[in-house]
């Protein structure tokens, strides 16, 4: 039993356990998934659509995390990445053809590997601190965003560009397959070969771990430009949802979302040790947790406050301290009553 | 008895001296290169434009910025200790709209102006021991403060509060003439500036500010030196959130006001400021006075661009290619100091 209470991913399921179960006794149909022509709907479907870009993100960020680092520009390479595909999707005037989206989609997920590529050079490189070296590109990268399509928002008309996100596969959603494929590509490369193990060296210490013959620089480099291909990936399927470019609202706030998930599932900030699993139970607890503030009736916007409770609970989870704290006062609950049950049994 | 040098001697001696001068200023360099930066910013546009330097126009410039000032003056104790606060600008904007429908509900503005800056300070104080008790990083720790100021900026009101307070309207309204040719002052900036001279004096003059330089320098040394470690690091965010709580004070005052999205991405040109006027990220390094010429930096990049009358999406770029350019600078500056020792 404690070995199962010592597990890493202990907490974080029992986080999303307890939030589903809070929905499901608010609302009995929460967990209910009914099937239309084939397909399955319910609201544990949509939270496995809806969770495809923050789950490529996040998974970038863990390897990013895993490295000493952090990667705020992701979102900002979510609208550079969307605003490239419509642009060329647009202009093209054959929003149909599967030539142009290959073209469009291609290209826009290299501008977000370009994206990565630079932040590693300036983080692996340059030695910059990660916080202010992807810092530059989201504040930049907005703006760049905003250049490409002009200031406005683009919008297109594409029934195969749509599918990516809202199409359905086999009753699931797309978008589900395409995380599903993230995590087994980034769990296979991470953890079938000794890159997994390189970049926890590095991440727990770039000097040992060079003078091991580590090559830090080059793993950190890569883990970046993984960062910025998933975030790349990530702005299409988001312009797919909405079928526009928005380079204002594309993944805002999306770099806070996934480095929460990436807390939530385990990973330490401070580099080092990272759980894929860890970080899929984050992403899926973060929009469970948005469904719920949406179902309860919140209004979308005191979001935040629900937000920031959830980051304090767990951060204090997590804290040594707290815990501490906790083992004392159960402590001292325990010598103040002797008379407990299980001490009766005991002495039978 | 030679009056007389000879010249390489001299030359060796000028060299010298200079040589001195940087090792013994190596942190000051940055903000000199700000500095030069500001200056080359303004010849040049005045150069470009030929009616640039207007006093009108260099008067609006404080004017428009002294939120982001007081801001910066904030972020800056925070950042010197090693930490970073992502929360100024939700905590500017909760704090406007608190002070805003306590004003709607008839009280006076010298109990509301109080109770904002004690809000502000509140919430610092929240994340400050969330970072110093709990270990929490100061990246997630704010980031909670962020989410919290944000949220509870919506809870007071979903729309904006007009601000009809002729006390704190005044603080905007304002417009102290010096002289005849057009130079104004308002209270706003009076009050920014006011901060930064403290925020300087503070950090320069008094134990707390010396512990500070300490804290970012090498926390543990500081903690054998037997300094107050705890106590400093967690005042350092409690000056971040009372400085947000004047910040809101005065963009309530600047918008006349408030509303719950105000300063969305403040904080990011906050931190983009500080680290232009040549504080360093990993703490211990930096001066208000750098922070200052960080926002004026800024300021003027903002006015340029509206001057130029290109798209405003070319102001975030900038920001980012000059803050680019200043971390690469601090970056060698920092290399050269280590090999020299």
């Amino acid at each position: 039993m404690s070995a199962v209470v010592k597990h890493r991913l202990f907490w974080p399921l029992v986080v999303l356990l307890a939030l589903i179960l809070l929905n499901t006794v608010s609302r009995p149909s929460f967990v209910s998934i009914t099937v239309h022509d084939g397909r399955l709907y319910g609201s544990l479907i949509d939270v496995l659509r809806n969770s495809a870009p923050l789950m490529l993100v996040a998974l970038g960020m863990t390897l990013v995390i895993a490295t000493r680092g952090i990667d705020l520009s992701v979102g900002a390479i979510m609208a550079v990445s969307g605003a490239v595909a419509l642009t060329i999707i647009q202009d093209s005037g054959d929003a149909a053809n599967p030539a142009v989206l290959a073209v469009a989609i291609g290209t826009a997920v290299g501008a977000g590997l370009v994206c990565g590529l630079w932040n590693g050079f300036l983080v692996a490189v340059l030695g910059i601190q990660p916080i202010i070296a992807t810092l530059v590109l989201m504040l930049a990268g907005r703006g760049i965003a905003l250049l490409i399509t002009g200031g406005f928002i683009t919008t297109i008309n594409s029934d195969p560009y749509k599918f990516m996100a809202q199409g359905y596969v086999l009753g699931l959603p797309f978008a589900f397959y395409v995380s599903l494929a993230a995590i087994a590509v980034v769990a296979l490369v991470e953890r079938r070969t000794a890159l997994g193990m390189l970049t926890e060296a590095v991440g727990i210490n770039p000097e040992a771990s060079r003078l091991a013959g580590v090559r830090a620089r080059g793993i950190i480099w890569g883990a970046y430009a993984a960062s910025g291909l998933l975030a790349g990936f990530a702005g299409i399927l988001y312009s797919s949802n909405i079928m526009a470019a928005d380079a204002n609202a594309a993944g805002l706030y999306i770099e806070l979302d996934a480095i929460l998930a990436v807390v939530l599932g385990g990973t330490s900030l401070a580099g080092g040790t990272f759980s894929i699993a860890g970080t899929v139970v984050g992403v899926f607890t973060i929009q469970t947790l948005k469904s719920t503030i949406t179902f309860l009736g919140v209004p979308p916007a005191v979001t935040p406050v629900f937000m920031a409770a959830v980051v304090v609970v767990v951060v204090l989870v997590q804290s040594r301290r707290f815990r501490r704290w906790v083992g004392l006062l159960a402590a001292s609950l325990r010598a103040r009553s002797p008379r407990r049950p299980d001490r009766a049994e005991v002495a039978s | 008895m030679t009056t007389t040098q000879t010249a390489p001697a001299r030359q060796a001696r000028v060299a010298g001296s200079r040589r001195r001068f940087m090792t013994r200023h190596a942190s000051w360099i940055p903000v000199f290169a700000a500095a030069a930066i500001l200056v080359a910013m303004v010849v040049g546009a005045q150069l470009y434009f030929g009616h640039f330097l207007t006093p009108r126009l260099v008067s609006s410039i404080l004017l428009d910025n002294s939120y982001l000032l007081i801001l910066a003056v904030g972020m800056t104790f925070v950042i010197l200790t090693g930490g970073i606060d992502l929360s100024v600008g939700a905590v500017m904007s909760f704090t406007g709209m608190m002070g805003a429908s306590l004003l709607r509900a008839g009280l006076p503005s010298s109990v509301t102006a109080p109770t904002m800056l004690a809000a502000g300070a509140l919430i610092g104080l929240g994340i400050g021991v969330l970072v110093q008790y709990f270990d929490v990083q100061p990246f997630i720790a704010s980031l909670a403060g962020m989410f919290l100021a944000r949220g509870l900026g919506f809870v007071v009101s979903l729309e904006s509060i007009k601000v009809t307070d002729s006390s704190i309207l005044w603080l905007q309204g304002t417009r102290l003439h010096i002289g005849g040719s057009g130079w104004y002052v308002t209270p706003t900036g009076i009050l920014a500036l006011l901060v930064v001279a403290a925020g300087a004096l503070l950090l320069a003059y008094t134990r707390f500010g010396r512990t500070v330089y300490a804290v970012g320098g090498n926390e543990q040394s500081a903690r054998l030196m037997g300094l107050p470690v705890a106590r400093t690091k967690l005042l350092a965010y409690v000056v971040s959130g009372t400085c947000a709580g004047l910040a809101g004070v005065v963009f309530t005052a600047y918008t006349g006001a408030a509303y719950p999205l105000n300063g969305i991405g403040t904080e990011l040109d906050t931190i983009a400021a500080v680290v232009i006027g040549g504080t360093l990220l990993t703490g211990g390094s930096g001066f208000v006075v750098g922070s200052m010429i960080g926002v004026l930096v800024y300021g003027m990049i903002k006015t340029v661009i509206n001057f130029l009358g290109v798209d405003q999406s070319w102001t975030r770029i900038t920001i980012g290619a000059l803050l680019l350019v200043f971390v690469v600078v601090q970056r060698v500056i920092v290399a050269r100091s280590a090999r020299r020792r």
